[in-house]
């Protein structure tokens, strides 16, 4: 009977120290980050980092703007949400409002594919197909634009915001859709008046989650977008993401350098940026929840 | 707190005797104990206060029926008697619960042992995910005993008690979900059993089952009435006075006040010549 | 009556359009697999899967970065399951309905959202730097886990919910603690969900290039690594590295390649999927 209680004991011990344990990894993430950037920060100063507008990191007089990179980032997320919010969007609005069994079955496998195809291997895609197809139907010098790999981004997000926003509209009570068909209104009537509204915190969450997913996303961007770290200007001019700046510059420099901590730095202002956009989804999500469960 | 009506219980202390031994392959009952002394016992849900008050003896090896409306805390009641609430969190039993004349609430009593010798079977079968032997050879693999022959016979002996045996002894490896659900039940009843507990609780039993598989049921509880102390709850009067020997008739009069036990005497007398004009409209079918 | 009319026409019309766009979705998807294998099923075949890669990548197989791969996730899973399954148990079974839960759930939805990339970051300051391990199969499989402990975790959670309630309180009445509970009858009895959730999350770890970036990867290698400590090729990393740095990569290869890493993701998630299915049908409450 003692060793029972202690086995109890051991156990509550090490089942509370793993679920704990995100918490632990998430705060050692934030630290890492911080403690590592430290330096740049030291030297730089983080406000004339953020609102630096150039980055020359090996230069002899380095410079570490990060806005080149974060317009970038921008630049490339924009273009993807124009991608795959409408088509996400609309994509679940139809499996869930008006699709049959079968289509949704079908639906839900391939969407399930997309999800689990590696990101290196979109970028692969966007390399053979995207870029040459760019180069000459805007008739531009190089192919490798925000524009291809926004595209390439867009079509990735798609499985989050199709799939969360259609959690969202299956929440929504069969009851309310009947009521406002017992009203005369139309399966689409019914659709934008009620259901759509209904869902519309969700909705919103799907497309935070959808940013969230685009801003960090790495390989595919690095591979489409040619890197050019400078201000852009528009969609057809070649940009370099956060992401991209980290995977393509971290192999290079001297560990513990001003220009490794940089690098550190923008990470630290990445994880700043998608910890807000997940924090603001989940919070949204989470009401959602409550607003449904009686 | 105040005892609503004050009724003494009608005996308290009763030799402590803890059984379980088997001789021959036959369980031996004869000197084994199992009866539960409650007094004030009182059961909150947070703040909330559903039962108050109750007093009761249930004599050992008897079959005892709480019955009443439903929400009248009967089943909560039932759950103090293997400290089940314990595992529900934010409910708040108080009183005393002797069980043979020990504390069961007590700082120095442990609630893994108490289950062992307060078995209980639940209102919809819940047989494990896994074979019919593994399923009643649960409980005496958690009590440690590992002895291959020992658990056969553990095994074959509790389903024999609770009338499964001839129908599952071809093929005890089969799933337990394969069974129909009036044998899961019974497996359910073996699988209690098999730590030879001296109390048996169940929480409406055959409420989930088809006439036949009811009447085998509480011809099972029967024949167990030999060897195990049984308090059973159920909303089936006939069931009541057909199986019980004693009948505890639980009320809450209305939702801003607790349950209280309006009256507990021989079951006959209740479902005849009830003391309580509210038993008496309840069991003539009044309150529904 | 018009009105109606045009109501009906309306709703055709947003029926369509809806529609096309759902099909656009199961188009690119048609159209990212029909590329993939139609580019990619020449290079298949038994040399260039088991054979190391000649004149940096350009002739030659991809022997390693499969083993490497295999090394990579399997060092994951080591290390991700044990954790990752009891961090479910404690949300399932163990937490209180408080703040404290409340913040765990959080950063497990937080960690999930975290990108790739700062968690190589993460990897290389952590394992690869702080704890020494260098770039090594050791702190890749380390940052791959911290990358795949979200998914298993949910994984575990959901399929530990669905166990009724009542078998807990069958076994706990029968005498049975907690823990003994948890590992004879819920756990068992959720395993579908669990082993299934855990091996499409590290299906998905399997694809990741970004975290092994700087903390596992080598662009060539002859063999498997003898040790956890030392560096390997990976599938995902191989196709980044030849498209990126190495001129006139050979397109043959590279779509093989990355063939092979859809098709063995693909595969194992599949698989995994239709054995769930099987166990559901066994095991319904």
């Amino acid at each position: 009977m003692a060793t029972r209680r202690a086995t109890e004991v051991v156990v509550r011990a090490l089942v509370f120290t793993c679920g704990w344990l995100a918490i632990v990894i998430l705060a050692a993430i934030a630290i890492f980050l911080l403690t590592n950037g430290l330096r740049s920060i030291d030297e730089v100063g983080l406000g004339t980092m953020l609102t630096g507008t150039s980055w020359y990191p090996t230069s002899d007089n380095a410079q570490f703007g990060f806005l080149p990179l974060i317009l970038g980032s921008v630049f490339v997320t924009g273009v993807a949400l124009f991608v795959s919010v409408p088509v996400g969007i609309g994509a679940a609005v139809y499996l869930s409002e008006f699709a049959g069994r079968g289509f949704k079955e079908v639906a839900k496998s391939v969407v399930e594919f997309m999800a689990a195809v590696p990101s290196v291997v979109y970028g692969l895609i966007g390399v053979a197909v995207l870029i040459p197809w760019v180069r000459t139907t805007f008739q531009l010098d190089s192919g490798m634009t925000a524009l291809t790999g926004g595209i390439v981004l867009g079509v990735m997000s798609i499985p989050t915001v199709l799939s969360i926003s259609e959690d969202a509209l299956h929440a929504v009570p069969e009851s309310l859709r009947q009521g406002s068909m017992a009203l005369g209104n139309t399966r689409w009537q019914t659709t934008y008046k009620v259901v759509v509204p209904a869902a519309s915190s969700g909705i919103f969450a799907a497309v935070m989650l959808g940013l969230g997913r685009a801003i960090g996303e790495t390989m595919a961007v690095l591979m489409l977008t040619g890197n050019a770290a400078v201000m852009p200007t528009s969609v057809f001019e070649s940009v370099r993401t956060m992401t991209g700046t980290i995977a393509a510059e971290m192999g290079e420099v001297v560990r513990k350098g001003l220009h490794y901590s940089a690098l550190f730095s923008v990470g630290l202002v990445l994880f700043a940026m998608t910890f807000v956009i997940n924090l603001a989804a989940d919070l949204v999500l989470e009401r959602q929840r409550k607003r449904w469960r009686r | 707190m105040v005892n609503a009506l004050n009724v003494e219980p009608r005996t308290t202390a009763m030799p402590t005797l803890v059984m379980t031994g088997r001789e021959n392959d036959t369980v031996v009952a004869a000197d084994a104990s199992g009866s539960f002394t409650l007094s004030e016992v009182s059961v909150a849900y947070g703040r909330d206060l559903v039962i108050e008050g109750v007093d009761m003896y249930i004599a050992p090896r008897s079959v005892t029926a709480l019955i009443g409306p439903s929400g009248c805390g009967k089943s909560t009641l039932l759950r103090c008697l293997n400290r089940m609430n314990d595992e529900l969190g934010n409910v708040k039993v108080g009183g005393k619960i002797m069980l043979d004349g020990q504390d069961i609430m007590g700082k120095d009593s442990d609630p893994v042992e108490l289950r062992m010798r307060v078995g209980q079977v639940f209102q919809r079968p819940n047989p494990f995910p896994m074979s019919i032997y593994d399923n009643v050879a649960y409980g005496p693999r958690t009590q440690g005993i590992r002895k291959r022959s020992e658990l056969d016979d553990l095994v074959e002996d509790s389903l024999r008690r609770s009338a499964l045996y001839e129908e599952v002894k071809k093929n005890l490896k089969k799933h337990a979900f394969e069974l129909s659900g009036g044998q899961q039940q019974r497996l359910c009843i073996a699988r209690a059993l098999a730590t030879m507990p001296e109390v048996l609780l169940m929480d409406e039993p055959a409420s989930a089952l088809d006439p036949i598989s009811t009447q085998q049921i509480e011809d099972t509880i029967a024949e167990l009435k030999a060897s195990v102390t049984i308090v059973i709850v159920t909303h089936n009067m006939q069931q009541a006075a057909r199986i019980s020997d004693q009948t505890a008739f639980m009320l809450r009069e209305s939702m801003d006040e607790p349950a209280h036990l309006i009256e507990m005497s021989e079951t006959k007398k209740i479902f005849t010549n009830p003391d309580d004009k509210r038993t008496e409209s309840y069991i003539t079918g009044r309150f529904g | 009556m018009n009105r109606v009319k045009r109501a009906r026409l309306t709703e055709q019309i947003a029926k369509t359009v809806l529609g096309l766009m759902a099909v656009t979705v199961l188009v690119i998807a048609a159209a990212v697999l029909i590329y993939i294998v139609s580019k990619g099923y020449r290079a298949i075949n038994w040399e260039f899967l088991t054979t190391r890669p000649v004149k940096l990548g350009r002739e030659g197989g991809i022997g390693p970065a499969i083993g490497g791969t295999v090394w990579l996730v399997s060092l994951t899973a080591l290390f991700t399951l044990p954790v990752g399954i009891l961090a479910g148990v404690y949300l399932s079974e163990y937490a209180a309905r408080n703040l404290l839960t409340r913040s765990i759930r959080l950063a497990i939805t937080n960690m999930a959202g975290v990108p790739s990339i700062v968690y190589g970051l993460f990897g290389l300051a952590a394992f690869v730097m702080l704890a020494n391990f260098k770039v090594s199969v050791l702190s890749g499989a380390l940052t791959l886990t911290c990358m795949t402990l979200p998914v298993v975790i949910t994984a575990t959670e959901e399929a530990l919910r669905q166990v009724p309630q009542d078998l807990r309180h069958a076994s706990l009445a029968l005498g049975s603690t907690k823990w003994r509970t948890v590992r004879k009858v819920v756990l068992p009895a959720s395993m579908p969900g669990i082993v299934t959730g855990s091996i499409l999350g590290l299906a998905r770890a399997a694809g990741e290039t970004a975290p092994i970036l700087f903390t596992a990867a080598v662009f060539m290698s002859p063999q498997l690594p003898r040790s956890p400590l030392d560096r390997v090729m990976a599938l995902p990393y191989h196709i980044y590295a030849e498209v990126t740095s190495v001129p006139n990569w050979s397109e043959d290869l590279i779509w093989g390649t990355a063939l092979v890493l859809v098709a063995g993701i693909s595969i194992v998630s599949v698989a995994a999927g239709v054995w769930r299915s099987i166990q559901r049908r066994k095991i319904r409450w």
